[in-house]
């Protein structure tokens, strides 16, 4: 029971998923694993940006630079394997992705050693990677490996679970469970539900934050090499994944005040928001009053949250 | 968390009175970094600071120094207003679209009427339901760019001019030098200067972004200021859009997107506090300036624009780095 209580608002979300999926189905009754797998690669690159953006936040910051660190890492891992052999890119995804957390640990160290607000340090960083990407690259192009893109296509296992779900669930099982079980991890919550008892606590609330930050540049950049092995090309300019991000992560359960919340909520809100705008195609409602829709569950959700969460206040001064 | 700074012995020790300067008057050592950036741009290119040239980055820097004003009134109640761009893009696509049927004072009314509208819902959200301002304005701008998409596919068949007289407001100069849109600019900012100083209003803003406990228990109804405070930052944000459209001469629903961020990067430099509490409205249009003139050189420069943002976005971290350092404050 206690577990069920403590992780309500992502057995809700899931339950929301759910319905959704059975909704998706009685409208759509030729939507099939086709489909799943349509959306499992539309949702991955958006996902790497929910889990990046859960990273900084959880940690009481905001990274808003994140949708140009993707197209950053994604420019790239898109020139270094341009005409190269399908060996190299093994090379390419490391360099990318040791990248990403360097650009992380930037952005982190920043706000540590400047101590200017999160928001805006990373403010002036989305200008910074989003020019360094135009740098790299002026117009969309590029390339990638072959097999990059092969395993993210098609399923395993069953029709109905598509290669990049798993590969999307592998992944970040891989980086987030040994973070989260660490000392580093704990204190990253530490920090973010309170800096000061942190701090008293012996928390070197600088390296954290730092290291935080370097989380989330590292799936910035898992995000960006989905992009580039999704399309098979990169474009330097930053798509909506920063604002989209943020998005995700209110939706998912995760405390903008830092400290409360993990990884999978965030996750599945990116499904349910994609799912949601397929809905209304099949539907045959305006694909812009899906964006209206997006904004409209974003600010209810969060209102319906503050609501619940100044009930309990009052319950319990 | 945070390094304490010893206090300083001697109130007449310089770097204590440049903090001082700093933290009470940050417009003078704003002003001076604008000359700065003025003499810098005849140095690279000799001959190119004319009144003409001022008219121009004047003319630029006002529907920016609108903007920011939304961002620099809703910051100093330690809130933020990401729905400006989206709002600023719809009103002028509105107007331009209206005009045609309706003349030109209603199409400006119902605009405004509509960009009131979305602030009393951002102003409902955070003030009544406390939704986290970045959060309730984020999700706003998605329903008015989303409202303005259907819109635009229904009005694509009219057609859509931007009136004549948003174009002489917003791109004519007097003289090759004084902007014409200094006639609305300069009231409506004696207007904010004056309310945030000398109005009950404008300390209650302050107030509420210092120290929102003390505000509630000194008898403040932080919710009503809220709602008025999101309604007001939305016209704001309407007045810019009928600027840029006039400026730009160009009516879409996603033309003022990219100044959301260069209008909280002005209100910052101006030295409004994200956090609250700090900061008032001459800085952010000095702030305004600053990033016009700045863009207007790295433009000059010849430079690509990945070395533009490079260098902007320097500045920005730049900028905010040595306010905390000076003030000693966040």
């Amino acid at each position: 029971m206690r577990w069920v209580r403590r992780n309500v608002w992502t057995l809700g979300l899931f339950a929301i998923l759910v319905i959704l999926f059975v909704f998706t189905k009685l409208i759509q009754p030729s939507y099939g694993p086709a489909g799943v797998r349509g959306l499992a690669i539309g949702v991955l690159p958006l996902a790497f940006a929910a889990v990046a953006q859960t990273c900084a936040v959880l940690a009481r910051g905001i990274d808003l630079s994140i949708g140009s660190m993707m197209a950053l890492t994604s420019v790239v891992a898109a020139v270094m394997m341009e005409d190269r052999g399908e060996g190299y890119a093994v090379f390419v995804i490391i360099f990318v992705l040791l990248l990403g957390a360097l650009l992380g640990a930037i952005n982190g160290s920043l706000i540590v050693v400047t101590r200017v607000p999160d928001i805006v340090v990373t403010l002036a960083m989305l200008f910074i990677w989003a020019g360094v990407a135009l740098i790299v690259l002026k117009s969309p192009g590029g390339g990638s490996a072959d097999w990059l893109g092969d395993i993210t296509r098609g399923s395993l296992f069953n029709e109905w679970i598509p290669r990049a779900t798993l590969l999307l669930i592998v992944t970040v099982a891989v980086i987030w469970i040994p973070v989260k079980r660490s000392r580093l991890g704990l204190s990253m919550y530490a920090i973010g539900s309170d800096p000061l008892a942190a701090y008293r606590s012996g928390v070197s609330v600088s390296r954290t934050k730092i290291f935080a930050y370097m989380l989330a540049g590292l799936f910035s950049a898992l995000g960006g090499l989905s992009l580039t092995a999704t399309t098979g090309i990169a474009s330097p300019a930053p798509g909506p994944y920063t604002l989209t991000s943020v998005a995700a992560v209110v939706l998912g359960g995760v405390s903008l005040a830092g400290g409360r919340g993990g990884v999978i909520g965030p996750m599945i809100a990116v499904v349910v928001l994609s799912l949601l705008r397929t809905d209304m195609t099949f539907l045959a409602v305006d694909t812009n009053l899906a964006t209206v829709a997006q904004g409209v569950i974003l600010v209810g959700v969060v209102m319906i949250g503050s609501l619940l969460e100044l009930r309990r206040e009052r319950r319990e001064p | 968390m945070s390094t304490i700074d010893a206090p300083a012995k001697d109130p007449f020790f310089s770097r204590s009175r440049l903090r001082v300067l700093f933290r009470e008057k940050p417009i003078i050592p704003l002003l001076g970094m604008l000359a700065v950036l003025v003499a810098l741009s005849e140095i690279i290119r000799p001959g190119i600071v004319s009144l003409n040239w001022t008219g121009v980055i004047v003319r630029a820097a006002i529907p920016l120094a609108i903007l920011a004003a939304a961002q620099t009134l809703t910051m100093l109640t330690a809130g933020i207003d990401l729905s400006v761009g989206a709002v600023a893009s719809m009103t002028g696509f509105l107007v331009a679209t209206l005009v045609g049927d309706q003349g030109l004072f209603v199409a400006i009314l119902v605009a405004l009427v509509v960009a009131a509208l979305v602030g009393l819902i951002s102003g409902i959200g955070t003030g009544v339901f406390k939704v986290h301002p970045l959060i309730m304005t984020l999700g706003m701008s998605f329903v008015v760019l989303g409202f303005a998409n259907v819109w635009q596919l229904r009005m694509v068949q009219t057609g859509a001019g931007v009136p004549d007289a948003l174009r002489w407001l917003g791109a004519g100069l007097w003289l090759d030098a004084i902007p014409h849109s200094l006639v609305l600019f300069v009231p409506l900012a004696a207007l904010i200067i004056f309310g945030l100083n000398r109005t009950g209003y404008g300390r209650l803003l302050y107030a509420i972004g210092d120290n929102p406990t003390a505000a509630r228990l000194s008898g403040v109804r932080s919710w009503q200021v809220l709602v008025a405070l999101y309604i007001i930052a939305a016209i704001l944000a309407g007045i810019a859009g009928f600027l840029y459209s006039g400026l730009t001469n160009v009516a879409s629903v996603t033309l003022v997107d990219s100044q959301l961020l260069p209008s909280v990067a002005a209100a910052v430099i101006g030295g409004t506090s994200i956090l609250g509490g700090r900061g008032g409205y001459g800085g952010t249009i000095v702030g305004a300036l600053i990033l016009t003139v700045i863009a207007s050189i790295l433009s000059s420069l010849g430079y690509a624009v990945g070395v533009r943002q490079i260098l902007y976005g320097s500045i920005i971290v730049f900028v905010a780095a040595a306010y905390t350092r000076v003030t000693g404050e966040l």
